[in-house]
């Protein structure tokens, strides 16, 4: 039976539109004034009124907040299943009402209410349609209908031009996750009466906490229609509810219906909920759980340059991000700047690492005074860029050229060869960055070996880098004797 | 304390969880897809909220509504989707709610390319969005500060009710550098203008809807009057060897990486070359700026952009000195050794080249 007091959960004057104002913003005979009201009672009646957060659109509905002495967030346009979104994820316990019109949902919201429907947001959508833009003046809606005048529309929405209206419950009904889905109308007192036991029915299942509900509400706009309200209701069922056929689509809280499962899949998901960790086990995340340890203080005897370049997967980026790691153990200032984008998807990489005894001020690397060349383009790429007097480590099993440079210093390594014979091909980087470091004796060797185990993602491979830097440094033996 | 070699945009998220940041909402993007990444692996971890939006309208609006409900929160995104936010900063600012937004710029116009540009410069230091408002704007140019900032911005963010964007770029976000990971963290507390689903917050309203023109009006003043505050509080720059020099390059971002490496190699060479990094560009450091002008010091202003940051700078200082425009444009970065022969060529040219200068 509907109630002739003014409920709670309505303020008792509207001092948001004007100090002592009673009456609404709504055109007369409009819907909204209705669904505001089944709304209020069934917020009354489920005692939830401390609990809602209500979300007002844009368009005829934006002074909502006017209406409901209730937490309320006025939202942008189409938005408010996004906003709502937000709001659910801070406070599990509000109940989430986001109350929207056919060009808000239906036109420039499609998207927000499509995702906020398959995440299964436990929030309750009521979705106003009335055919129209009624905020702006009366243009063509999304559920505008076939030959129906607007301002935008004077002869008529035509098919051919603008579509056909566009059915946001069937589009809802498409989604797996929503657990409730009903057209009601308000065309006549029995659809009202319908509409009230929707619009509880939406706000029980939130309150209970099964899910995602979408209540589509045809609604009366005689002002735009260019009707008497009582017309208006002749044209909504004669027209209107041919188009919007009123039925529940989905209803997971009655017997026997098989979208029932869904809610143990909400339950499954609430469980797998991870405690929020205190500031103590939160800094203890961060920190990781291999730290750098600290060696020594190492004094270079200059800036370290150094790019490292070859295909994707050789382990380019890794292997300077060694090399940073060194330098930080040791105390002196290191950089790591990538290629990165569909550059890398391409199979070209290269890092640029900087290590100084001085703070890093370009990170980017023009004129590098070492260069480990994983492949035959890096080395075409870089040879020419690598200082007088500098340093070109080669992967001799890879590129088959020899340098053409005659003013630096060049190691020829069989990287991949020497990384094969360990059945580790992927620690070929490994190789010339060890003979580098031993070369140019930037730091002891022994810095790189207690870095590898922090640095190496896999445990299981760490072993056999420690044993690919000591054949790296064999090889290195056996060339600098020559 | 421990140092972890890290992306600029792995510490956003460090500095973010330590600054009390709880819900992070996301879409990725290149140049800035580690920051969801990292987000995506630490928020869930410690029991905080990621979400990964449909899109960026989307995730900007779940920011509108988890800050409507009291969180610290927050996103991060490159051009094209700040241009999608440019909407939801706009009503951020009108409703006055606190958010972070990581700007890790790419250039542009359009879909542009992945490479480092500053050319968000306006869309982010001006407002974005439509109508008068602004954003406090940090300008980060390490892998220590992209986790500094957005710590102290959440709490900046807090108490002025504002946008706080980390205007970043491609390489101060994609390179790796050591960072010292806070040992606190800065949580927020309950905030008496938030919706939180109670009683007590019951006859909270967060909009921005102010029909009747006094109020708007009214609302536009108290707006104004906190950013003018804010320009009194919180401005922060650095400067080296502004004393002494001719010429004073101004930069923020990676090109203030490139000019204190100039610097320092001119300096040596005897060139009476100095630095001057705005770390906010919102508020705009004018007076420290204006001060050099007023010395006489000629400003080389350089940007991977049209000259956006050098407009403010022309406005700073009223004519008083040479403003010279170092631009770069679509993802090229000068070389050093580029920058310091226009630096010596410039001194040449305006009769200041004298040589002797400390280092």
């Amino acid at each position: 039976m509907i109630k002739h007091q003014k409920p709670a959960a309505f303020y008792d004057t509207f001092e948001r539109k004007e100090p002592e104002a009673v009456s609404t913003h709504y055109c007369p005979g409009c819907g909204h004034g209705t669904v505001h009201k089944l709304i209020a009672e069934a917020v009354d009646d489920l005692g939830i009124k401390d609990r809602v957060i209500f979300h007002s659109p844009v368009g005829c509905s934006v002074f909502a907040y006017y209406y409901f002495d209730t937490g309320n967030i006025q939202c942008s346009h189409g938005r408010a299943p996004a906003v709502a979104t937000g709001v659910r994820r801070v406070h599990k316990d509000a109940i989430v009402i986001s109350y929207q019109g056919d060009g808000d949902l239906a036109g420039i919201g499609t998207s927000e209410i499509i995702h906020a429907a398959n995440r299964g947001e436990n929030i309750t959508v009521f979705f106003v349609n009335n055919a129209i833009y009624g905020m702006t003046g009366g243009q063509m809606a999304p559920t505008t209908l076939q030959g129906q005048k607007t301002l935008t529309t004077p002869t008529g929405r035509d098919a051919g031009r603008d579509g056909l209206p566009i059915g946001m419950a069937e589009i809802i009904n498409a989604v797996s996750s929503p657990v409730y889905i009903e057209r009601v109308t308000l065309s006549s007192a029995k659809g009202v009466l319908k509409t009230r036991k929707a619009v509880r029915k939406g706000l029980k299942y939130q309150v209970e906490g099964r899910g995602f509900s979408f209540i589509e509400i045809l609604s009366p706009c005689p002002v735009n229609w260019k009707m008497t309200p009582v017309e208006s209701r002749q044209w909504m069922s004669d027209k209107l509810e041919p188009v919007f056929p009123v039925t529940c689509f989905r209803d997971a809280g009655s017997t026997g219906n098989p979208i029932d499962s869904r809610l143990d899949v909400h339950k499954a998901i609430a469980s797998e909920e991870i405690p929020f960790m205190n500031d103590k086990e939160l800094i203890t995340l961060l920190n990781g759980d291999s730290p750098i340890p600290n060696i020594e203080i190492l004094q270079l005897e200059e800036d370290q340059l150094v790019k490292i370049a070859g295909f994707g997967g050789q382990g380019v980026l890794s292997c300077g991000t060694l090399l940073a790691k060194c330098g930080i153990a040791e105390g002196i200032h290191a950089s790591w700047l990538p290629s990165y984008g569909p550059e890398m998807r391409g199979g070209k990489a290269y890092a640029s690492v900087i290590l100084s005894n001085d703070e890093i001020g370009s990170p980017v690397i023009d004129d590098p005074n070492v260069l480990l060349a994983m492949n035959g383009p890096s080395l075409d790429a870089f040879e020419n860029d690598v200082v007088p007097g500098g340093l070109i480590v080669v992967n001799s099993s890879i590129i088959t050229r020899k340098v053409f440079r005659d003013d630096v210093a060049v190691l020829y390594i069989p990287a991949t060869d020497i990384a094969a014979g360990e059945d580790l091909v992927a620690a070929a980087n490994v190789i010339l960055l060890t003979v580098y470091l031993r070369y140019k004796r930037v730091m002891p060797i022994e810095t790189l070996k207690k870095i590898i185990p922090v640095s190496v993602n896999r445990k299981e491979f760490v072993a056999a880098n420690l044993r690919i830097v000591d054949k790296a440094l064999e090889y290195y033996e056996t060339i600098s004797q020559l | 304390m421990s140092r972890i070699l890290m992306k600029g945009n792995e510490a956003v998220i460090h500095g973010a969880l330590t600054g009390g940041a709880t819900h992070f909402f996301g879409y990725p993007i290149t140049p800035a897809s580690e920051i969801a990444q990292a987000a995506a692996k630490y928020f869930t971890a410690s029991g905080r909220t990621f979400l990964q939006a449909e899109s960026e309208i989307a995730a900007i609006n779940m920011i509108y509504g988890a800050s409507s409900a009291g969180a610290r929160t927050m996103t991060a995104t490159s051009g094209p989707g700040l241009s999608l936010m440019a909407e939801g900063l706009s009503y951020l600012a009108g409703a006055e709610l606190p958010a972070v937004v990581v700007d890790v710029q790419r250039a542009g116009p359009g879909l542009g390319n992945i490479w480092p540009e500053q050319s968000d410069y306006n869309a982010t230091v001006k407002g974005g969005g439509h109508g008068n408002y602004s954003n406090i704007v940090f300008a980060p140019n390490s892998a220590q500060e992209m986790c500094d900032m957005t710590r102290k911005a959440f709490s900046l963010t807090d108490t002025y009710r504002m946008t706080a964007i980390i205007l970043s770029d491609a390489y101060i976000g994609q390179m790796m550098e050591p960072v010292d990971i806070p040992e606190t963290v800065i949580s927020g507390e309950r905030k008496e203008w938030a919706v939180y689903g109670d009683a007590k917050s019951r006859g909270n309203l967060i909009t921005s809807i102010l029909m009747k023109p006094l109020e708007m009006s009214n609302h536009n003043e108290h707006l104004q009057h906190k950013y003018r505050q804010l320009e009194e509080d919180c401005v922060e720059y650095e400067e080296y060897g502004t004393e002494d020099a001719d010429i004073v390059m101004t930069a923020f971002g990676i090109c203030s990486r490139l000019c204190h490496t100039v610097t320092m190699i001119m300096r040596k060479e005897g060139y009476k070359v100095g630095f001057f990094r705005p770390k906010t560009l919102f508020p705009f450091p004018g007076k420290a700026i204006k001060r050099l002008a007023e010395m006489n010091k000629t400003l080389a202003v350089v940007e991977l952009n049209t000259g956006m940051m050098a407009d403010d700078v022309e406005l700073s200082v009223h004519g008083c000195s040479e403003i010279l425009r170092y631009n770069w444009l679509g993802g090229i970065v000068p070389t050093v050794k580029e920058l310091a022969e226009r630096v010596a060529a410039d001194l040449k040219k305006s009769g200041k080249s004298r040589k002797g200068g400390n280092v």
